[in-house]
Parts: structure tokens; C-alpha cells; sequence
């Protein structure tokens, strides 16, 4: 997974806002259009999935990721997915763009369609698990140091560090593979308890950092 | 503006409507589709679910016992249930110990009890430092919290989904299980401010 996305722990942002009671769900038209749009290519129109769709959400250019807001970002993502299927041509959406404003431009021709060979054995992404789980509520576990280089939600400042099992949680499709339709490979999942010390060193916060993580994400402490 | 490039950045609002263009005029997305999800999420979608939780949780003990054991399934007794809500684990925040959501990778967030987060929780500077400086968060947030109060932020990266049940404020023993919804915030239920008395 690229820096991007995933800022646990990372500097430089400023202030947390402060909340207001009366925000909007949209501030703006056009984000609710992109909303929409994007709940809609991810599965039906591009034949992706959620993950997919997170995946495409990192592999984003940095002011593709940043400078758009939120729902930008969204739709910069469905774009992405929507291209990755051949739905459009790369530059469609560009050159729709420059039309509206009333530039001559010439639109590619739409490409045919080739979505991933793929259908989800269930809907959502809870599964079952014939395997008992490896770890039990109070296990020491580690969190492993690994460096995959497509989508993963293990994040960053979490490798390497040692935490405890707090809960077992129903067991899942392993987003990790089924961000690439490279299976579902259903796995127990664990909400476990990471010491800040642990994480940011000695002279960090007294504080306690919870993260649901995947079986294969950990490994056991003696 | 005349002058264009390649590498000019075209304005958002202008590739959405483009975007929706291309794909309804091939029937690949129904605008009708779209109105209705935008309307679910703007009128029936949000907040107010989760203060009908929290508000029978602090008024019926069975119930708030129901919802601490499966949040999921006494969420959807009072009908709420649907995308981002597939496996919610209900949180008690006590004097003792305060529990804060975050999502560090994107923006996980219980949408049928909370609906669609707000801007502060998808900012940048919430989702790096809560799980770095967390008191340090809170106190910018206006929740100054006792030195003793243990904090546990709740990192959302699987699909379970994390709803905070605030204290019961002092002084509301009298109000009605409606009149106690309207006390309880989407920040209290994120653990990013306390549910005040009127």
C-alpha cells in the first residue's frame, strides 16, 4: 500500500477541526452526485467490490487524494475502478469535461468492457470458518512486519509491535486478496489492544490504540 | 479560462457531472438510482439512529444489556441496519475509561446508526493523530479528560464497526427516552465530546 492513505501516526497535518452540530451530509451539490456515483460503479458498474474500490482509493496521485476533498477523492477512485474495467476509455471523463465547458475535444471511443472474473460467494463481507481460531482473548501476539505491495489494512505503525487479544470477532473475507479478485480467503479477525509505549516509545501518551486484525496479519508472542 | 493544458487540473465539480454523464447516457446508471440514495443519506441515515439507541440503552437495562452484548442484533430491533453496519460493537465510555473511534486507512464509520461521517473525522490531522496524541486530539476537540481516565481508540481496519455508549449525564433522571435522544450527539457517539444535561 502506498503512504498515502495511510496516515496513522504521520506528521505535519495541523489542528483537528473543530466539530459543528449543523454540518451538512454534503456541502455541495456535485458531492452527493459523486456519492451516488461512486456506490454504483464499485460493484454493479465495474463489476469490483468494496476493497477494490479502497484499493483504488490508495493508489490515487497525491493531489488526486488530497486537493479534491473527500468526495473528489471518491470519485477520482470510481474513476480508476471504472477505467480498470474498460466501462471508459482512459481520458473520458476528461475530455466530457472540457466538452461541457465547450472545448472542442474528441472523445475516445468507448473500449469493451472487461471486468475482473469474480463473484463473491455471499453478500457483505462476513464468512464462515471451519478452523477453530489460532488465538485466544488474552494471547500475546504480534503484529507482523510485513511489507505487501498491494492493498492490506494492516497499517503501518502497527508492524512489527507486540499487542494482547481483547476480542475475537466474526471471521471475514481477507481484503487483502479480494481487492485483487484473488479469492476470498475467509479469516478470523481480532480486535487487539497495542500499549502507546509500544508503539510511539516511552515518552508517548499513556494510551491503549485497538485495531481489528487478520489472522494471517499476526503471529504469537512466547 | 482559455489556456489549457494536459496537466491542468480540471475542477471536480466539472468531471462529476462529466462522469455522470458518460454512464447514464449509456444506461449503466439510472439517475433515479442515485436521488434515492442521496436522499436516504441526507434524510433518514444519520445521527438521530444512533441517539434512539443510546437514548433506550440509558432507559431500558435489558436492552442496554442486549446492545453491549450484540450490538448488531439490537441495533436492527429498532430497524437500523444496512451498508457499513454488518458487525457493530456497542462501547461503554465510563468515568474510568473513555474509548474514541478513528479509521487510520480511510473513513470506516457505522453508517446506519451515524450515517455518513462528518469532515472533521475524514480530516487528515484526526486520522493520523488520534492514535499518536489522543488527549492532545480530544483537549483541540474541546474534551478535557482527567489525567486518570484510561483512553482507548478504537482503529477501525476490518469491517466491524465501533458505536460509543456516552455516560448518561447527571440530572436527567426525570426525562423521557425521546427527550434524552434529543441530548445525545453524533460526537458523543464517536467519543469526541460527552453528552451534556440541558
Amino acid at each position: 500500500m502506498r503512504m498515502t492513505a495511510d496516515l496513522g501516526g504521520t506528521e505535519g497535518w495541523g489542528r483537528a477541526k473543530t466539530p459543528t452540530a449543523d454540518e451538512p451530509v454534503f456541502a455541495e451539490q456535485w458531492e452527493s452526485r459523486a456519492f451516488a456515483l461512486a456506490l454504483l460503479s464499485m460493484g454493479r458498474v465495474s463489476g469490483r467490490n468494496l476493497d477494490a474500490f479502497r484499493h483504488a482509493l490508495e493508489r490515487l496521485e497525491r493531489p488526486e487524494y488530497f486537493d479534491d476533498t473527500y468526495y473528489g477523492r471518491w470519485l477520482h477512485a470510481a474513476e480508476l475502478m471504472l477505467v480498470d474495467s474498460a466501462i471508459l476509455a482512459p481520458g473520458a471523463v476528461e475530455a466530457r469535461a472540457r466538452k461541457l465547458r465547450g472545448e472542442e475535444v474528441e472523445e475516445p471511443p468507448v473500449p469493451e468492457p472487461s471486468k475482473p472474473d469474480y463473484q463473491p460467494t455471499a453478500a457483505g463481507s462476513l464468512r464462515t470458518v471451519e478452523n477453530p481460531p489460532r488465538f485466544a482473548v488474552g494471547d500475546a501476539v504480534r503484529a507482523k512486519d510485513m511489507k505487501p505491495q498491494g492493498h492490506t489494512r494492516l497499517p503501518r505503525y502497527l508492524r512489527g509491535h507486540r499487542g494482547v487479544v481483547e476480542m475475537v470477532q466474526p471471521a471475514a473475507l481477507l481484503p487483502d486478496t479480494h481487492a485483487h479478485f484473488l479469492g476470498e480467503n475467509p479469516q478470523h479477525v481480532y480486535t487487539v489492544r497495542f500499549d502507546s509505549r509500544e508503539l510511539w516509545g516511552a515518552d508517548a501518551e499513556p494510551f491503549v490504540v485497538t485495531d481489528e486484525l487478520f489472522e494471517s496479519y499476526l503471529e504469537p508472542v512466547s | 479560462m482559455t489556456e489549457t493544458t494536459s496537466s491542468e487540473r480540471l475542477p471536480i465539480e466539472l468531471r462529476t457531472e462529466a462522469l455522470e454523464q458518460l454512464l447514464t447516457e449509456r444506461g449503466l446508471v439510472d439517475p433515479a438510482v442515485m436521488d434515492k440514495f442521496i436522499q436516504t443519506y441526507e434524510t433518514a441515515v444519520g445521527p438521530m439512529n444512533g441517539a434512539k439507541v443510546i437514548a433506550k440503552a440509558w432507559t431500558d437495562p435489558e436492552y442496554r444489556e442486549r446492545l453491549l452484548a450484540d450490538g448488531t442484533a439490537a441495533i436492527a430491533e429498532l430497524g437500523f441496519k444496512g451498508p457499513q453496519g454488518e458487525h457493530i460493537v456497542v462501547i461503554e465510555n465510563t468515568a474510568q475509561r473513555h474509548n474514541v473511534v478513528v479509521c487510520t486507512l480511510c473513513s470506516c464509520y457505522p453508517w446506519p446508526v451515524l450515517g455518513l461521517p462528518p469532515s472533521w473525522y475524514k480530516d487528515p490531522a484526526y486520522r493520523a493523530r488520534m492514535v499518536r496524541e489522543p488527549r492532545v486530539v480530544l483537549a483541540e476537540m474541546g474534551v478535557e479528560l482527567p489525567a486518570d481516565t484510561e483512553i482507548v481508540v478504537r482503529d477501525s481496519s476490518s469491517e466491524v464497526r465501533w458505536l460509543v455508549l456516552p455516560e448518561r449525564p447527571a440530572g436527567t433522571e426525570d426525562m423521557s427516552e425521546e427527550q434524552l435522544a434529543g441530548l445525545v450527539t453524533r460526537d458523543a457517539m464517536v467519543g469526541v465530546a460527552k453528552v451534556s444535561a440541558p
